[in-house]
């Protein structure tokens, strides 16, 4: 059996490369017409999975109120996990446990208000949860400020505290000898290539220090967080906009008030250029400044919600498809994409610190002749 | 976008704002200015090193090549002097003959003097000798012809026949 096995992977190794493409294509036909084949017999059933999958995606992409982190019984609301504190600002600080929803199956009761949980909102209702709807079917009831502690903010939470962990225990270590020790062997090349890759050719050596930090902070942030996303815990922070949002408001601020004259002057009074055409590009360079960290919000949001969405649509193939052939290759589909998206979790920490870089570049740009 | 807006949860930037500021302020303070501060003291550690290093073997080769060329001078001068001396040598040498030579000619000279002028004593003598020797024969002759002629003249050419000898 062993010999056997090892004689097909070497025959197929031999293989050249179009027979291999081949033997895939004719795989997936296969796959394709049995699946079709089969879509006659139960296709309300498999609608019902199809739909079902859809939501589930689309509930792993939300935050919660509560960490669950699995659910055993549907029907009878079991889940595993626990719930986090609700914080709301509704005349007047309201604190309770997210316990009071029941996974958003009742009504809680606070102080004599009444709020329920709509699509993974905190929303004020009366005491049966009433929830009103205008014409184009969206909720009328009032929103309260809404500060809870959710899953995202717990991951916040967390990764703050490893990153604070992590360096301060790194920097220590610089006291004893002058060579990085543990987990600094791994952290510092990452350290100096953002500092001799990213921040120096952008910013220039004379400018970069006073960036390091928040370069840095927002790359590892980034990075760890994306890769947390990748782990079955099932919590995706960078795919809340309200998140990327928010460091692209801070590089929008970064680059805003450490701006220097000449960086002012090319964007309202673009030197060397017709005094008609300065008055045309002005705007348009000020709408630049907005664009350029909405990009970056847009991006890095975009990037781990498809990645997300897709991979999780892989696996749900899986039990879509219930054969022998279909299940293992949408495993191994996903496996790979798993792989690309391990890349991808790098890849958009190292873009929106790159983009940082070179925006925070251009705002402390020495004036130059052109 | 619509339902971008709709997702908005003003919570979730609030908290990301505020913990994501507070971490880069106390990373900024316990992590990222040590690590940058100590890997550049590093950097310019290896700087100067390598640095010193690089002055130490360029003063490595001067020095090397200062020895050298002492030692090539030393070796120039032992040369000179060896040379120096050998043609001291060879000139006390010659010298020396020349001396001797001179000398010795000179001996040869007295020698030559003294035996010229012993020769001269000695035929001095040989010639009061023989006019000694000429009186005692011309004595004894006259005192043979006084006796016998024929004696006296046989005697004579003895004599003479004697004196011819020397």
């Amino acid at each position: 059996m062993h010999g056997f096995f090892e004689t097909d992977i070497l025959s197929d190794m031999q293989k050249p490369f179009y027979v291999k493409v081949l033997l895939v294509v004719t795989l997936l036909l296969g796959i394709n017409a049995f699946a079709q084949e089969k879509d006659h017999s139960s296709s309300e059933e498999k609608g019902s999975l199809k739909s079902e999958i859809k939501e589930f995606i689309g509930h792993h992409l939300l935050d919660s109120h509560d960490f669950t982190l699995f659910t055993i019984d549907e029907e009878n609301n079991e889940h595993v996990g626990f719930p986090l504190p609700v914080i709301l600002w509704d005349n007047g600080l309201k604190v309770f446990s997210s316990s009071k929803f029941h996974h958003g199956e009742s009504v809680a009761e606070v102080d004599g208000n009444y709020y329920a949980l709509y699509h993974g909102k905190i929303v004020k209702t009366d005491a049966e949860g009433t929830i009103n709807y205008d014409d184009e079917h969206h909720a009328t009831n009032v929103k309260p400020l809404d500060f809870s502690i959710t899953k995202n903010v717990v991951f916040i939470f967390l990764v703050a505290a490893l990153m604070l962990f992590l360096f301060a225990r790194m920097a220590k270590s610089y006291k004893s000898s002058a060579m990085p020790k543990g987990v600094g062997r791994l952290l510092e090349p990452i350290i100096l290539y953002i500092r001799d890759d990213i921040a120096i050719p952008n910013i220039g050596k004379k400018h970069y220090k006073k960036y390091m930090s928040y370069l840095l902070t927002v790359f590892f942030f980034i990075w760890i967080i994306n890769l947390l996303g990748l782990t079955p815990l099932g919590v995706n922070v960078t795919n809340n906009i309200a998140v990327t949002f928010a460091l692209a408001i801070l590089t929008y601020l970064i680059t805003t008030f450490t701006a220097n004259k000449n960086y002012w002057k090319h964007i309202f009074w673009m030197p060397d250029v017709p005094v008609f055409m300065k008055i045309v590009l002005a705007p348009i360079e000020l709408l630049g400044t907005f664009i350029k960290p909405f990009s970056l919000m847009i991006r890095l949001y975009a990037n781990i919600t498809a990645g997300h969405v897709v991979l999780m649509s892989i696996l749900g193939m899986m039990f879509i498809f219930k054969n022998w052939i279909g299940s293992p290759l949408s495993f191994g589909l996903a496996f790979a994409l798993s792989l690309l998206e391990l890349l991808v979790a790098a890849l958009q920490a190292y873009i929106f610190t790159m983009l940082s870089a070179l925006y925070f570049g251009s705002a402390v740009e020495e004036h130059h002749d052109h | 976008m619509e339902k971008l807006i709709e997702q908005f949860s003003f919570g979730l930037f609030f908290w990301q704002l505020l913990l994501f500021i507070a971490v880069l302020l106390l990373l900024r303070k316990f992590a990222w200015k040590p690590i940058l501060d100590a890997v550049e003291d590093r950097e310019s550690g290896i700087k100067d090193a390598l640095a010193a290093a690089e002055n130490a073997k360029k003063e490595m080769q001067n020095v090397t090549a200062d020895s050298e060329r002492l030692l090539q001078e030393a070796r120039g001068e032992r040369e000179a002097m060896i040379k120096e001396a050998r043609e001291m040598k060879e000139k006390m040498v010659s010298d020396a003959k020349d001396l001797a030579q001179a000398e010795a000619d000179k001996m040869i000279k007295q020698a030559q003097l003294a035996i010229e002028s012993e020769k001269k004593a000695a035929v001095a003598d040989i010639k009061n000798e023989v006019a000694t020797l000429s009186l005692e024969i011309a004595e004894k002759v006259i005192k043979g012809q006084f006796s016998d002629k024929a004696k006296q003249l046989k005697l004579v050419e003895e004599m003479i026949g004697e004196i011819k000898l020397n």
